[in-house]
């Protein structure tokens, strides 16, 4: 009786394999700490011994889209919905920035980190987690600019002769969010999982975003895409999460509850993936890295 | 009675030799069918060879632990001790969680923390303090447990004046000062430690080690591998030593150093000779190495060196492959001679009695005692590898004009003529 009380006494067991879905949440919680500092190291340390430091934030998305506005608006024509250029630009920037940079930030996970990942043990997932926070904050930053420039176009839209009509589903943006935070974390966990044996998707993903922009409508409306190919466009899940953004702050672009819908469970089932695949690859990945 | 805190049981590790990347896929598949699909065992899994450098094995796969057992008391300072490729490393890994074992088991019950490096995950641009908090919680302390030590481990660290500095600026022993003091003032019930010691001045050294003592002196478990037997002696109360992925012995620290240096000093000195492969179908009788016509084992640079080796055929043998290993002290292989390179075959009908004759005409390895190695193959497969059959002595031959010793490191000598 006492023996068997001993056995099963033991803190920490270690097998081989572990179960399929063992997100070890507790565990995450226990190092939360780290996953604030990781968040911090990964929000200062970017900026130390510059200049200009944050505001490297704001610079980028600005002049993106003031090159945007001249080449594809001015140069090619592009049609942006009714909605003016910078402002329709700068929408489809902000959240497209948040995607690519948690996408390819998440999949250099294992690569990145072996270092530490090979002298120390703390849930892996805190890694991938704090670079989605830690980018969230630089999604802030440059959301409060889009807003300062929509507050712009929408009091000085009576003399322009552009009326904006935001609307209730502006209620929606963190729930976009959290779709784009959702899809960007499980296929860069997929990825990562994969880099650690087969390099060939570091080089694939660094040209698959950009291409992947053109495929989706940061740059274009869907209204202006042509029939044929609107449903491989809309197959794209972050298709609706940026017509959702400017129907809500503008209200053209299209809104649907059923492509909002396919976003979120192309999330929930890509972070499930994710999830499986990470775990499998935490446990072993020193040895293949 | 102490209860265990730590336990192994059947642990064992696989390591896959050679490039990752070309054939893993295959291999990765055959694995996932057999595994999954027929539910049979890992192919891979029983081809392995004991994980030894000095050989190449025919497997790409190697153990690097196997079948490990062991278990392991509170308040035990457990000193690891064993040659390198014994699973040292691969155990702290293990404990660590760094890696997960092929199969086996570990328990263990209590916070344990590892330490394999000091610092690991500084940020260069971050400042001595914002790194000792990142630091502490990659090792598993909350902020609020760094806070409260912040003081005193800036203090041990000794590096108060530069604490607000980047980490970049520091000094590679400056950064290793702020790393260990972070990792002293852990407060897990099992500490495993590498080598770490091995880093900073010596007086920092005292400091660290002072504090490995009071660390134990408070009834905490510590795991120690070195290959310091002084300091394995000086710090820990029981000693483990492996080989070849597996406890070969457990006893006190004194006890075991003292059975790896006699076992080491033993397979060394030509008196056990470790035989791999053991194939019945051919006996290698005796090895004898000639000076000119005398029997010797210390030559002159320069001289011709003769070997015999006695072969004897129990099955036919269409064609053995010999290859000769050279190794200096540090174990180092310096020249490895075979028939291949000579053209020539050897081969034997049943029965027959073979002495095979090498002549070196001119032995010019540098000044130095060199371990001999003979192994035997047939068709890419080891019949025979003797590991440290005997040793040779080389001294310097009159063939070297020069008065004093070779520079450090050189391994061989290379005869000259000039010209003016």
């Amino acid at each position: 009786m006492q023996d068997s009380l001993q056995e099963d006494d033991w803190t920490i067991e270690i097998y081989p394999k572990s179960k399929l879905l063992d997100l070890n949440l507790k565990e995450v919680w226990k190092y939360r700490d780290l996953l604030v500092l990781f968040v911090r190291r990964d929000f200062v340390a970017v900026y130390k011994q510059t200049v200009l430091g944050p505001l490297w934030f704001i610079i980028q998305p600005i002049f993106t889209a003031i090159v945007q506005l001249f080449v594809f608006t001015n140069i090619a024509k592009l049609s942006t919905d009714g909605i003016p250029p910078l402002l329709f630009y700068m929408s489809g920037n902000v959240m497209w920035a948040y995607f690519s940079g948690c996408l390819s930030l998440t999949a250099n996970t294992f690569r990145g980190n072996v270092g530490i990942f090979g002298k120390v043990y703390f849930p892996r997932l805190i890694t991938p987690l704090s670079l989605i926070i830690s980018q969230l904050l630089k999604f802030l930053v440059q959301f409060v600019l889009f807003l300062v420039v929509w507050f712009y176009f929408y009091f000085d839209g009576s003399s322009s002769g552009i009326a904006l009509h935001p609307n209730w589903s502006i209620i929606l943006v963190p729930l976009l969010v959290v779709i784009m935070a959702g899809l960007a974390l499980g296929s860069g966990m997929i990825i990562s999982a994969l880099t650690t044996k087969y390099r060939d998707f570091t080089f694939l993903l660094s040209f698959a975003i950009q291409l992947l922009m053109y495929g989706t409508v940061v740059i274009y409306p869907l209204s202006s895409a042509p029939e044929q190919y609107r449903s491989l466009i809309l197959a794209n899940p972050m298709t609706p999460l940026i017509e959702t953004l400017r129907y809500a702050f503008t209200g053209s672009g299209s809104f649907d509850w059923m492509y909002l819908g396919y976003s979120f469970s192309f999330m929930i089932i890509i972070l499930t993936i994710g999830v499986i695949v990470f775990n499998r690859v935490e446990k072993t990945f020193m040895d293949t890295v | 009675m102490s209860k265990p805190v730590i336990k192994l049981e059947n642990l064992s590790k696989q390591y896959r030799l050679g490039t990752i990347g070309t054939g893993t896929i295959a291999h990765d598949l055959n694995r996932w069918w057999q595994t999954k699909v027929f539910k049979r065992e890992d192919p891979y899994l029983k081809v392995g060879d004991t994980n030894d450098r000095s050989h190449k094995g025919d497997s790409e796969y190697v153990w690097a632990l196997r079948n490990l057992n062991l278990e392991i008391e509170e308040g035990d300072v457990i000193g690891i001790i064993g040659r390198n490729g014994a699973g040292k490393s691969t155990l702290l890994k293990l404990l660590s969680k760094i890696t997960s074992p092929t199969t086996g088991s570990i328990k263990i019950k209590g916070r344990l923390a590892s330490l394999l490096e000091v610092g690991t995950g500084f940020h260069p641009e971050l400042t001595g303090r914002e790194n000792i908090y990142l630091n502490g919680a990659i090792l598993g302390m909350t902020k609020a447990e760094v806070t409260s030590k912040l003081e005193e481990i800036i203090e041990f660290s000794g590096c108060a004046r530069y604490i607000d500095t980047p980490v970049k600026r520091y000094s590679s022993g400056m950064t290793v000062r702020v790393g260990f003091a972070v990792a002293a003032f852990l407060e897990p019930e099992i500490l495993v430690v590498d080598e770490v010691l091995a880093v900073g001045d010596a007086e920092f050294q005292k400091k660290a080690i002072g504090k490995m003592k009071s660390v134990s002196q408070e009834g905490r478990t510590v795991l120690f591998v070195s290959h310091n037997m002084a300091s394995i002696k000086n710090l820990c109360s029981k000693g483990v030593l492996l080989s070849q992925g597996s406890v070969e012995f457990v006893g006190t620290a004194e006890e075991t150093v003292e059975y790896y240096l006699k076992q080491d000093a033993e397979a060394y000195k030509s008196g056990k000779v470790i035989d791999k492969g053991g194939s019945k179908d051919i006996e290698i009788l005796d090895y004898k190495t000639f000076r000119k016509d005398e029997e010797s084992r210390s030559f002159y640079t320069g001289d011709q060196l003769t070997l015999k080796i006695e072969l004897k055929f129990n099955e036919f043998i269409g064609s053995v492959d010999m290859g000769i290993n050279f190794n200096n002290a540090n174990h180092e292989l310096i020249t490895h001679i075979t028939n291949l390179d000579e053209h020539v075959s050897i081969s034997g009908n049943k029965g027959d009695s073979k002495t095979v004759t090498i002549v070196i005409d001119s032995i010019n390895l540098a000044p130095d005692s060199y371990r001999i190695d003979i192994g035997l193959m047939a068709d890419g497969k080891p019949l025979h590898i003797l590991e440290n059959c005997f040793e040779i002595d080389i001294q310097k031959g009159p063939n070297i004009g020069r008065l004093g010793v070779f520079p450090k490191h050189v391994k061989v000598f290379t005869p000259t003529k000039w010209q003016f």
